[in-house]
């Protein structure tokens, strides 16, 4: 009976092969590869021969002149984009359900999920176009009597032009998870107030609100997982070195000291430390979130 | 049924046309601006004299671009990591996802198997551990090096097994009564009835292959080796290996790198254009699914 049921279980572990197999090369190896991050690292030696330093590279890193800087501008960068990737698409898609014209509506739509695919490579190209000084939108400040801004080349506006957008990029997209809990919502309860003489704008507050908040606490909960993700992509398409005062960020310094600057082991160390931050905080936005929301992904 | 509506309601709705039709407008001008440059004569784009629709138009640009062997290159180095990681990374999601979508008394590892994939999305070594370990395999500077480190998509994984577990318990028991294993039943029952789930998670992957421009920069040492989004990052921010040359200008006037620079961008996009209005009908679906799940 129990060779019966290994044999029939056999097939199972063998379909789970080639995956595990993937994985423990491109996954699990690079995890090992971490020991780096405690060594004077030297590529030609392996991830074990080279010579061990203890927490020298941490504390190098931790005495570097700009590095408070570089982590203030990942979170300050990073908060500002989950605000805005909350609110920007929880308003549109609260008003875009108050939109009786479904082709319009529909129409909307497809017009604000594109940007969501098309790559940072292609955005950053458009964007340094128009945001030039002699770019489309400064030719359009002037025209309203403004002075032309360099927006990507001036650390007041660069932080913010990030944050700008990013949104524009993914606050389509990020609407869709709001639509559906809308659609999701009892229609009798607007019929019922509509009875009772309840005007749309009350309905709003006291149905679709509430209707809507359970998904945007859960959508506020698994977005705390991104504190430290102020999206690579995008910055290092966009900025230059006028900007790295209030553009730099853990990740693109993390890809200059270590594959333009050739330091593996002080880059593996800030690399490590980014990993370990976000690892305690996406496991406990999904905690918070299976414990509240009963959420769980498989 | 129909109320009278105060006009603090007409108001709202007046604005809320106007306000929604800006914005979308707003996602798609960026695009035009680009695709009329791209079109206009050399000295209309230099001077900044386009807007959004092509000055002087000349499909110059693309005739110079459509013939430039670096572009054709890159384009088809993408095309090649396009087929082949989409292939190897659909057939692994569909044979992954099953082992996985079983009920644990069924399959008592499946917990296990399943924390070893979640665990890779959750934690990662790092870009130096894992530039490292490519390059110890010798992958640098091949086409394997775009395809198998991401070739298991953990995500999509995770979506097609809450699929495989929206399907009626008894296909399967009825299979394993009529003696089918589950390799048959897995290619035979699970993956047909899963078409709509593997058609939207197919077009996400041809998406994000197409997309990928980071690995291309780092791991292909010689800019001959890039895919298209690598090669289309180092003519935008200047640092193009191809600059015209005097020939290339006699041989096709009113040309500048400016109109070159947007025909590129926008070949770069128009794939994706092209797919998107098929893309749209499913990925609502699968994002919906994936994220807020019961």
């Amino acid at each position: 009976m129990t060779f019966k049921k290994w044999r029939h279980e056999l097939p199972l572990h063998f379909m789970l092969l080639p995956a595990l197999v993937l994985l423990a090369v491109f996954s699990y190896w690079p995890m090992v590869g971490i020991v780096i991050a405690f060594q004077k690292f030297y590529p030609n030696k392996g991830f074990f021969g080279s010579e061990w330093v203890g927490l020298d590279n941490f504390l190098y890193v931790y005495h570097l002149p700009g590095i408070s800087q570089i982590v203030f501008n990942t979170i300050f960068i990073a908060v500002m984009k989950i605000i805005a990737g909350l609110v920007v698409p929880i308003t549109v898609a609260l008003l875009l359900n108050e939109m009786a014209r479904e082709r319009i509506k529909r129409m909307i739509q497809t017009l604000i999920y594109l940007p969501h695919f098309l790559s940072w490579v292609i955005l950053g190209g458009v964007l340094i176009d128009v945001l030039s000084l002699k770019g489309i939108l400064n030719q359009f400040l002037g025209w309203l009597g403004m002075d032309p801004v360099y927006f990507l080349g001036d650390n007041h506006w660069f932080p913010y032009v990030l944050v700008a957008t990013d949104t524009w990029k993914d606050f389509g997209f990020g609407t869709i998870v709001y639509l559906a809990a809308l659609t999701g919502i009892d229609q009798s309860l607007y019929e019922a107030a509509e009875i009772d003489g309840a005007s749309r704008w009350r309905q709003t507050l006291n149905i679709t609100i509430p209707g809507i908040l359970p998904v945007v606490v859960l959508m506020t909960t698994l977005s705390l997982g991104n504190v430290l993700n102020a999206g690579f992509d995008q910055v290092f398409n966009l900025y230059s070195p006028q900007v790295y005062e209030s553009g730099d960020i853990i990740d693109t310094f993390v890809y200059r000291i270590g594959l333009i600057d050739a330091q593996y082991s002080v880059a593996t160390a800030v690399g490590l430390f980014k990993s370990v931050v976000s690892l305690v905080l996406i496991s406990s936005s999904y905690l918070l979130a299976y414990r509240f929301a009963g959420y769980r992904i498989f | 049924m129909v109320q009278k509506r105060g006009i603090g309601r007409t108001l709202f709705v007046a604005f809320n046309y106007t306000f929604l039709l800006a914005i979308s407008v707003l996602c798609l001008l960026p695009l035009i601006h680009v695709l009329s440059v791209s079109f206009s004569s050399s000295a209309a784009a230099m001077g900044g004299l386009v807007k959004l629709w092509p000055v002087q138009f000349t499909p110059n640009a693309y005739e110079y671009v459509l013939k430039k062997p670096e572009f054709l290159t890159a384009l088809w180095i993408t095309l090649k990591r396009v087929v082949l990681g989409v292939s190897i990374s659909m057939f692994l999601t569909i044979l992954t996802a099953y082992p996985l979508a079983k009920e644990k008394s069924k399959f008592k590892w499946r917990t296990m198997y399943a924390w070893l994939l979640v665990l890779t999305m959750l934690f990662n070594g790092g870009l130096i551990p894992w530039y490292m370990t490519i390059k110890s395999l010798g992958m640098l500077d091949s086409i394997w090096a775009l395809v198998l480190p991401g070739a298991v998509p953990v995500f999509n994984v995770i979506l097609l097994l809450n699929f495989y577990r929206g399907l009626p318990k008894e296909l399967e028991e009825s299979a394993f009564m009529d003696g089918a294993g589950h390799w048959t039943t897995l290619w035979r029952i699970y993956a047909p009835l899963s078409l709509p789930a593997l058609a939207t998670i197919g077009l996400f992957t041809i998406v994000s292959h197409w997309n990928s421009w980071f690995d291309g920069l780092i791991l292909m040492n010689s800019p001959e080796n890039y895919p298209l989004q690598s090669y289309l990052r180092t003519i935008i921010v200047g640092q193009d290996l191809t600059m015209l040359t005097s020939t290339d200008l006699s041989l096709l006037q009113d040309l500048s790198e400016q109109t070159v620079k947007t025909a590129q961008i926008f070949l770069g996009a128009l794939p994706i254009i092209l797919v998107y209005p098929f893309l749209q009908r499913f990925f609502i679906k699968g994002i919906v699914m994936g994220s807020v799940k019961g």
